[in-house]
């Protein structure tokens, strides 16, 4: 993985001294609210409904069992002793104290991490595949890039104070795994028909209030000019953003209102001002020296002819059902890419205690060449482990909470922080989430539910990526007046808007809403029946998502309102 | 009237440039005008007060469109109607980058320390901060980071070239 040279470490060092200096101004009554607030959210650090949230980067998910083990301290020391894994591979700390944040900086800093850009109205942490480099349908590994782009987009000084926040994703693999057409610039790698690698650029994607698509704007891009295309981007964006309105600021608005054509043609105008400019303009020697950091790494030639994992498999039942959802193929012959699952019932979806993260880093160690991936489903990844390694490793996993086998599976659900942290929300999504794992505890009947992506966002803002969802599902709140002893009274309730057959795979779509938003403990009743429309309406072994594309969404709707409490809200 | 402190290439200095309403007389001195008063006015202070005058351009014009007629002046005012709304950072570096402007690019407004040293990168050399902060504390921006990853007007040379280097 990437290693910081003493232009890295300089730049990280300087940061956690320039926001120390940032913290204690406002402390001292020299920087206003608004000001300071600005500042801390570019170092990932937000108030929250408690206290304040710290969020952490991780550049492309990647992490050392070194910075697990840093990420690990920090919860233990700074912390109630736990982290939330996010849908953006980074991690997120609810309860540390605002003074305490530089030390914690500091800290991460000494293991080449930091918090810079995980928040704010600027270009944010670049995220990718989490199979990235062992993926056997990938065309190319796509973190030298990543990596590449975080560079030039860390303290970018002309789009550190864009309309709003701005997410770039790199994919390159044949089943898409980044949700790369759901974020402000999407890069895919590509081959033209000489075999020469480059890029198609997608613009205009997003979640939150007003999902979007995003549009290919671009179909071929040389590899050498990927930064003066990506500021050609940035700069259109900048200049004509709205201001006026924050739901109107995110690109995706700027692009509908310009209509593709319009905006292509500006960037297109501008980059024809900057391509080739000499500090933007990539040498094969830049990407060599960054690809040299993501070397695959000193695979087992014979690793494939070991026999006992097939052995443990065939002896060991639940072994055998961990291995069929957890593991996924490795490029390398007997290696497999292990899922940690962080969705056990009882524990909300992406949370790890300290001991886990020492665990786990342990287990890199041992197993898997000292790295770990954090997935935007809110797992994390062992990538490089060998078949004959992972019945011991399974064993450790599951001793600790971590080996749920439920990838893929109903109960594999993204889920935002919701009401329980964030001053966002509207509702909690937490606590549905465990009702969901309550309900739907047989393993068999999730079993042969089959591949379901089940999405929660405790409001619109869409952290937990309910548009494309299979089924997904978004917090919203509901007042109720009532009278009481003749005085008004008015009640904040949760209420829950379910969306189906939205996608962020390679055929991404935003689900369809199926009708009127249900109250909180309707939500699990209204899952059951969607589920049981889809058992009576399956072929075959066919898809939850492709029973729906198929019959549309009108049986659902029927069952689910056939009984039940529900109110329009507008 | 008091002179007013700015910061000019990296240290203060009393500064006595008036910036002009539409209707105001002409100074003696150094001034600037509105964009639409340099429109109606712009032969007769090219020619008269070519040393003196300057343009100050609100934040949403495209300079792409103006810059052959404000090429030459001694000075271009951009404006941040608010310390988070970074529009003026690409006028600035379009006009250094693009367009090779020469004169002073000046920041007004809110004009803060936690953002002049990204105003400077992108090629604003003049600044006025907001009177209300002390501008002995806004010029400790020039010296917090010492290290760029991309080019930009203050060095050109982006990380990658900087390690092919060495």
């Amino acid at each position: 993985m990437y290693q910081y040279d003493d232009f890295d470490k300089t730049l990280v060092n300087e940061r956690v001294a320039q926001f120390r200096s940032q913290t204690q101004r406002f402390l001292d009554g020299q920087l206003g609210d608004e000001e300071y607030r600005a500042l801390r959210l570019r170092n990932g650090l937000y108030v929250q409904r408690f206290a304040p949230m710290l969020r952490v980067a991780i550049p492309y998910g990647l992490l050392s069992s070194r910075q697990l083990r840093m990420l690990a301290h920090v919860a233990r020391k700074y912390d109630k002793g736990y982290g939330h894994f996010s849908t953006r591979q980074n991690i997120q700390y609810n309860w540390p104290k605002l003074e305490e944040t530089p030390d914690i900086l500091a800290d991460l800093a000494s293991v080449e991490m930091h918090a810079h850009q995980t928040s704010g109205n600027c270009i944010r942490n670049i995220t990718t595949d989490h199979l990235a480099g062992v993926a056997a349908d990938e065309l190319e590994d796509p973190r030298p890039y990543c990596e590449i782009t975080r560079q030039w987009s860390t303290f970018h000084p002309e789009f550190n104070w864009l309309p709003r926040k701005f997410k770039i994703a790199f994919s390159a693999s044949a089943q898409e795994r980044a949700a790369m057409q759901t974020h402000d610039i999407g890069v895919r790698l590509v081959r033209n028909s000489e075999g020469i690698l480059g890029f198609s650029i997608y613009v205009g994607g997003g979640l939150g209030r007003t999902p979007i698509i995003s549009v290919k704007i671009r179909e071929w891009l040389e590899q050498e000019h990927l930064l003066s295309y990506l500021e050609a981007i940035l700069r259109v964006y900048n200049r004509l953003g709205r201001r006026d309105n924050i739901h109107k600021a995110r690109i995706k608005i700027l692009v509908k209102a310009l209509g593709a054509e319009r905006f292509t043609q500006m960037v297109e105008t501008e980059w024809a001002r900057i391509k080739g400019t000499p500090g933007l303009t990539l040498a094969q020697a830049d990407i060599d020296a960054m690809k040299s950091h993501f070397r695959p790494h000193d695979y087992a030639p014979d690793a494939a002819e070991d026999l006992s994992f097939k052995a443990h498999v065939d002896e060991d039942r639940a072994f055998a059902s961990w291995a069929k959802h957890n593991l996924a193929q490795h490029k390398a012959p007997g290696y497999r890419a292990v899922f940690v699952s962080l969705k056990a019932p009882g524990i909300p979806p992406g949370d790890c205690t300290h001991e886990q993260m020492d665990v786990l880093a342990e287990l890199a160690d041992q197993y898997s060449f000292g790295e770990i991936r954090v997935t935007h489903n809110q797992n994390l990844v062992l990538a490089d482990v060998r078949q004959t390694d992972l019945h011991a490793l399974w064993k450790v996993l599951r001793m600790h909470n971590l080996a749920t086998p439920n990838i893929g599976t109903l109960t594999d659900l993204i889920c935002c922080p919701g009401l329980d942290f964030c001053s966002l929300a509207n509702a909690g999504s937490i606590g549905v989430a465990a009702q969901i794992n309550e309900r739907f505890d047989n393993l068999d009947y999730i079993y042969d539910l089959g591949e379901i992506e089940v999405k929660m966002s405790g409001c619109m803002n869409g952290c937990g990526h309910h548009s494309v969802g299979h089924i997904g599902i978004l917090g919203v709140e509901k007042i109720r007046k009532v009278v009481i002893d003749g005085e008004k009274k008015e009640f904040k309730e949760e209420w829950y808007q379910l969306t189906l057959g939205g996608s962020a795979s390679n055929d991404a779509t935003l689900g369809d809403r199926i009708g009127p938003s249900i109250s909180r403990h309707e939500v699990v009743n209204a899952i059951d029946n969607i589920l049981k429309v889809y058992v009576e309406q399956r072929r075959n072994e066919e898809r939850f998502l492709d029973t729906y594309r198929r019959i549309g969404l009108d049986p659902f709707k029927a069952q689910v309102y056939a009984t039940g409490e529900t109110e329009e809200i507008a | 009237m008091s002179l007013r402190r700015i910061i000019k290439n990296r240290h203060i200095l009393d500064d006595d440039c008036h910036h002009l309403g539409d209707d105001d007389a002409l100074p003696s001195g150094p001034f600037t005008v509105s964009l639409a008063r340099w429109n109606k006015e712009r032969a007769q202070l090219s020619k008269d007060r070519a040393a003196d005058v300057g343009v100050r351009i609100p934040n949403d014009l495209d300079v792409n469109e103006v810059m052959d007629q404000l090429m030459g002046l001694p000075r271009i005012v951009v404006e941040f109607p608010k310390f988070s709304d970074g529009r003026a950072m690409s006028q600035a570096r379009v006009m250094r980058e693009q367009y090779e402007f020469k004169g002073e690019i000046r920041a007004t407004g809110d004009v803060l320390r936690d953002q002049i040293w990204h105003m400077y990168r992108c090629g604003i050399d003049a600044f006025e901060p907001r009177p209300d902060r002390s501008i002995e504390d806004a010029l400790k921006a020039f010296s917090e980071m010492s290290i760029n990853y991309q080019p930009a007007v203050d060095s050109a040379q982006s990380i990658f070239q900087r390690r092919r280097a060495t």
